[in-house]
């Protein structure tokens, strides 16, 4: 387990504008490895939720199997949540975002159980484009099986045990461009002032938003020869942008230097601000989004931030053209269309 | 022989000859006689055999029966199989545009050649539509020929091409043709033909298919995930197009449903469950493969207790299996769908009138119970037009959605706990995501819990789990619709026990066997898990039939297993080669076994089926 938390908090603990403290938004214990990169993703959505004022109750926190789909556990407590099956989450995610498009999805995946077992359902969510923030604990290894390679592993990098990883890797970033992704993101477990701001963004992006976090496993992947080890992460780390999330309803209290950066306005009014932007690069540029992903693949770098966002998406929702009501909402008279309506129906039958 | 013959059309498919045929079937309905017309098709689109069979019985038998009267061919890929078909005494109408082969002559049965594509050569322009009008060539012939009146079929074509004046004349021309020639070229009307009865009542045609997605739209049905798979597909069609009609906000237009083509059945039952678990009425219909693959979640959906709908129309099994042909093989594999200690609600429809009934109960039980349950059609049920008592709406009804705390409740009560027993029925209180800022919510989960949600492995906990969802079993018992009977009181020493498409066999065969002195008690199940009074009349019993469509007498089976029961007082009456049961099959199978020889009447059916080796897949 990764910490005892403490119990005792300061009675003037900050709150948010709906008065809720930081805690409000915690979850249970983790049961997690000392060290684990998840438990910081963790605190990372509860920072992001507890800064965003988001209504925890109208959060729903979806996973699959896995270590990194245990931790939905770990935050919002006042969340429901559905710790479905291996791979599967994207469907229970679908059914439940057809279901009630009204609450905010957070889904939790990890590398296996995106990239192996649920990569058909990973790859027909982001088609579908449903409103979700879709969190990829990547740490290259099944860890919560001891550690065998993962399908995100690179190409060369070394177990625990010292045995190259002999099979090309699934970039899933690459992967959601490719596939469309409205939103895609990459990050660091380690990088907390990245990710936070970028949980947010995605969270107030109105359609599939992808975030591959680089999460560390500290039990059987951490090691020398480990392309997916702290060392490793920390060392070739490249980032496309410093991020900040302007939420609507916030005043822009952050200076930022002119030039050399842009702002990304979304259609609930929020800003995503980029600065210190990489060279050759448009965020909102599918095309160029690829190639600068493609460039630092291939040169061993580890790129993160917010690689590619596109601001006029339309979600699945909007693509069947469902009413603006909650389906899980709507009563029998909108409905069942009645007895006399069925009279009319078998005689049309005989 | 009026009004008591079988017609089969053996046909080309992807040639418009389905909807000519059910117009065929249609206007012997209309005029009062019971019909029930089955499709024999290949899993194909277009160019290979593909017939449609019609029974004709004044009595009402709508079970399927060997023994061809007619044959009306225009295939010639299985001209002699369909040849040899034909009942002795009977006739077979083809197509003389070519000649018949002599190596094609039985001097058992009557041969009358009608020169349909030449006629519609002569008389229609377009390459298309001679081709579909030949179809109708010979239902014009078959109206002379069986006596059918003529009005009733004009009136079904003007019905069917509304609007469309050009179609409608170009089908009266093609009629007119074939009726003309065949009253000028044969005796009209023949041995076996049609008088108007008034046997049908207020029922109707519909295939079980459209019944079950009509059911849904009237159940509440808000999400519909689904992946393509005969003979369901048109299941989800049917859902498609009756909410395109019903359930479209007047003032925004917007839907009140939401469908999605899953990318496969693992995805589509998923999205089920999460809808349901989200508060949505939500299901999915499928056939045998899907049920397979959709184990895992109604693993997860029983487990976690999250109601889940799902359709399945059984085909023949296993693995690919035929996918065109019926069987009632999925009763083991849905009964116990998922690894681990699992048991799941099944509802048995045998008529689409139940198929819409049982729909909609079905929804209404995953809610109360809190579980999957699976409606048990098949696609000769599913996909076949069968003639039906009318569909019921009780506009009084209300939804059940069992029990759902919401937020006022919350607020009221001092502690909630998901897998409490609180009433002491097994079943516990369930919230819907979103409903209450700090009371009720809760982390579903696959993995055991206790009371409260809270993942453990302390077994006390975990087998205190296990046996509430016995106890919700036995809960369940009480819920379910019981069997039916079919005799006030006890008859007999023999009993017979039936499901689904089966019964209208079953039903004949009884009679059938009454006639020789043979009483038998029938009992239909409907539901499982089975209830008190199945157990009570297999006790009352000495010998029990139990007739289903599977190799392996899977509701025997079940029964034996759920029971726990001496197995020797059960025998299996079973068809499992594709086609629909027959009453005459259950007949000789019953007569053997009581009396210990074959029943001489059975021999005059015994006809040969027109096999279709080469047909792929």
């Amino acid at each position: 387990m990764t910490f005892v938390r403490p119990v005792f908090r300061h009675p003037e603990s900050p709150t948010n504008r709906l008065g809720y403290t930081r805690k409000f938004y915690e979850g249970a214990l983790s049961t997690l490895c000392a060290g684990c990169g998840h438990d910081s993703v963790s605190g990372a959505i509860i920072q992001a939720c507890f800064e965003m004022a988001v209504e925890p109750h109208r959060v729903a926190k979806l996973s699959g199997i896995g270590c990194s789909s245990k931790t939905p556990a770990y935050f919002l407590a006042n969340s429901h949540g559905f710790n479905s099956v291996h791979g599967r989450m994207p469907s229970v995610a679908t059914g439940a975002y057809l279901a009630n498009r009204d609450l905010m999805y957070i889904g939790i995946s990890g590398d296996g159980d995106s990239a192996s077992i649920g990569m058909g359902q990973f790859v027909h969510a982001i088609r579908r484009n449903l409103n979700i923030t879709y969190i990829i604990m990547n740490n290259g290894c099944y860890g919560l099986t001891k550690g065998q390679d993962s399908a995100t592993a690179d190409f060369g990098s070394k177990s625990k045990a010292g045995i190259p990883n002999m099979y090309q890797s699934i970039d899933m970033a690459g992967l959601a461009l490719e596939l469309g992704a409205s939103f895609v993101g990459r990050s660091f477990s380690g990088d907390k002032e990245q990710l936070i701001p970028m949980i947010k963004a995605a969270m107030s992006h109105p359609g599939f938003a992808l975030i591959d976090v680089v999460s560390p496993c500290v039990t059987f992947n951490n090691n020398q020869g480990s392309t997916k080890s702290y060392d490793y992460t920390r060392e070739h780390i490249e980032t496309t942008a410093a991020v900040d999330f302007v939420p609507l309803m916030s005043e822009i209290t952050a200076q930022y230097e002119e030039g050399n950066s842009i702002n990304v306005n979304l259609h609930d009014g929020s800003v995503i601000h980029l600065s210190k932007l990489a060279k050759d690069w448009d965020p909102q540029d599918r095309h160029s989004a690829m190639n600068r992903l493609y460039h630092a693949k291939a040169s061993g770098e580890v790129l993160t931030g917010l690689i590619f966002i596109d601001t006029e998406t339309r979600d699945l929702h909007s693509l069947l053209n469902t009413t603006d009501t909650a389906l899980n909402s709507l009563g029998k008279e909108n409905l069942c269309p009645g007895s006399s309506v069925l009279e009319d129906i078998n005689a049309a039958l005989r | 022989m009026i009004n008591d013959f079988v017609i089969r059309f053996a046909n080309v498919n992807g040639t418009g000859s389905a909807s000519a045929n059910e117009m065929f079937a249609k206007a012997i309905f209309r005029m009062g006689i019971p019909v029930s017309p089955k499709n024999i098709f290949p899993s194909n689109i277009q160019g290979l055999p593909t017939w449609y069979e019609v029974r004709v019985s004044e009595k009402g038998y709508l079970g399927r029966r060997e023994g061809i009267n007619i044959m009306l061919s225009v295939n010639p890929q299985s001209m002699s199989k369909d040849i040899a078909n034909v009942k002795s005494g009977g006739y077979f109408i083809y197509d003389s545009t070519k000649e018949l082969h002599k190596d094609m002559i039985r001097d058992d049965i009557h041969y009358l050649g009608i020169p349909m594509m030449q006629m519609c050569m002569d008389k229609f322009a377009d390459p298309r539509q001679r081709q579909l009008l030949k179809n109708m060539v010979y239902v014009g012939a078959l109206t002379a020929l069986l006596d059918i009146e003529l009005p009733v079929l004009h009136q079904i074509i003007q019905e069917k091409f509304k609007n469309k004046e050009k179609l409608v004349t170009a089908n009266f021309e093609a009629v007119d043709m074939g009726r003309t020639y065949a009253m000028e070229h044969f005796t009209c009307p023949l041995k076996y033909r049609v008088e108007r009865r008034d046997k049908v009542g207020d029922w109707i045609m519909i295939d079980g298919n459209s019944a079950c997605g009509l059911g849904a739209v009237y159940a509440g049905a808000t999400v519909l995930s689904w992946y393509p798979i005969t003979p369901s597909t048109s299941l989800a069609d049917a859902f498609g197009k009756y909410a395109k009609k019903y359930r479209i906000d007047p003032e925004t237009g917007k839907n009140n449903f939401a469908i999605v083509q899953a990318e496969d059945e693992l995805a589509a039952i998923g999205m089920v469950i999460g809808a349901n678990w989200n508060g949505a009425r939500s299901f999915t219909a499928t056939s045998g493969p899907g049920v397979s693959l959709m184990s895992e979640f109604l693993g997860l959906a029983y487990f976690a207790e999250i109601p889940t709908v799902l359709i399945d129309v059984q085909r023949g099994g296993p693995s690919t299996g035929m996918p065109t042909r019926t069987q009632q093989s999925d009763v083991m594999i849905a009964a116990y769908a998922s690894h681990g200690d699992t048991k799941q609600v099944l509802l048995f429809p045998s008529t689409p009138g139940e198929c819409f009934e049982q729909t909609v109960l079905a929804f209404d039980l995953a809610e109360q119970l809190q579980t999957p349950v699976l409606v048990m059609t098949d696609l000769d049920l599913g996909m076949n037009e069968n003639m039906s008592p009318p569909l019921k709406w009780d506009d009084s009804k209300v939804y059940e959605r069992g029990k759902v705390l919401d937020a006022k409740q919350l607020e009221d009560i001092e502690y909630y706990g998901r897998y409490l027993d609180t009433d002491g029925d097994g079943i516990p209180y369930r919230t819907i995501p979103g409903t209450h800022p700090t009371k009720g919510s809760f982390f579903t989960r696959g993995t055991s819990r206790d009371e409260y949600a809270v993942y453990t492995e302390e077994a006390p906990a975990y087998v205190r789990n296990m046996d509430r969802l016995m106890k919700k079993w036995e809960t369940a018992k009480e819920y379910v619709p019981g069997p039916e009977f079919y005799q006030e009181e006890k008859q007999s020493n023999i009993g017979m026990i039936f499901f689904g498409t089966t019964t209208y066999a079953a039903m004949e065969a009884k009679e059938l066997l009454e006639a020789r002195d043979i009483q038998i008690d029938a009992m239909r199940v409907k539901a499982f898990p089975f209830n008190e009074s199945v157990k009570e009349f297999i006790d009352s019993h000495d010998r029990i039939f139990v007739v289903e469509q599977n190799r392996d007498g899977q509701l025997r089976s079940l029964l034996i297993s759920e029971f726990v029961m001496n197995s020797n007082k059960l025998v299996s009456v079973l068809n499992y080669d594709g086609f629909p049961i027959t009453a005459d099959l259950i007949r000789q199978k019953i007569y053997e076994n009581l009396i210990g020889k074959l029943d001489p009447g059975f021999i005059e059916h015994e006809i040969a089926e027109p096999t279709d080796t080469d047909i792929s897949e």
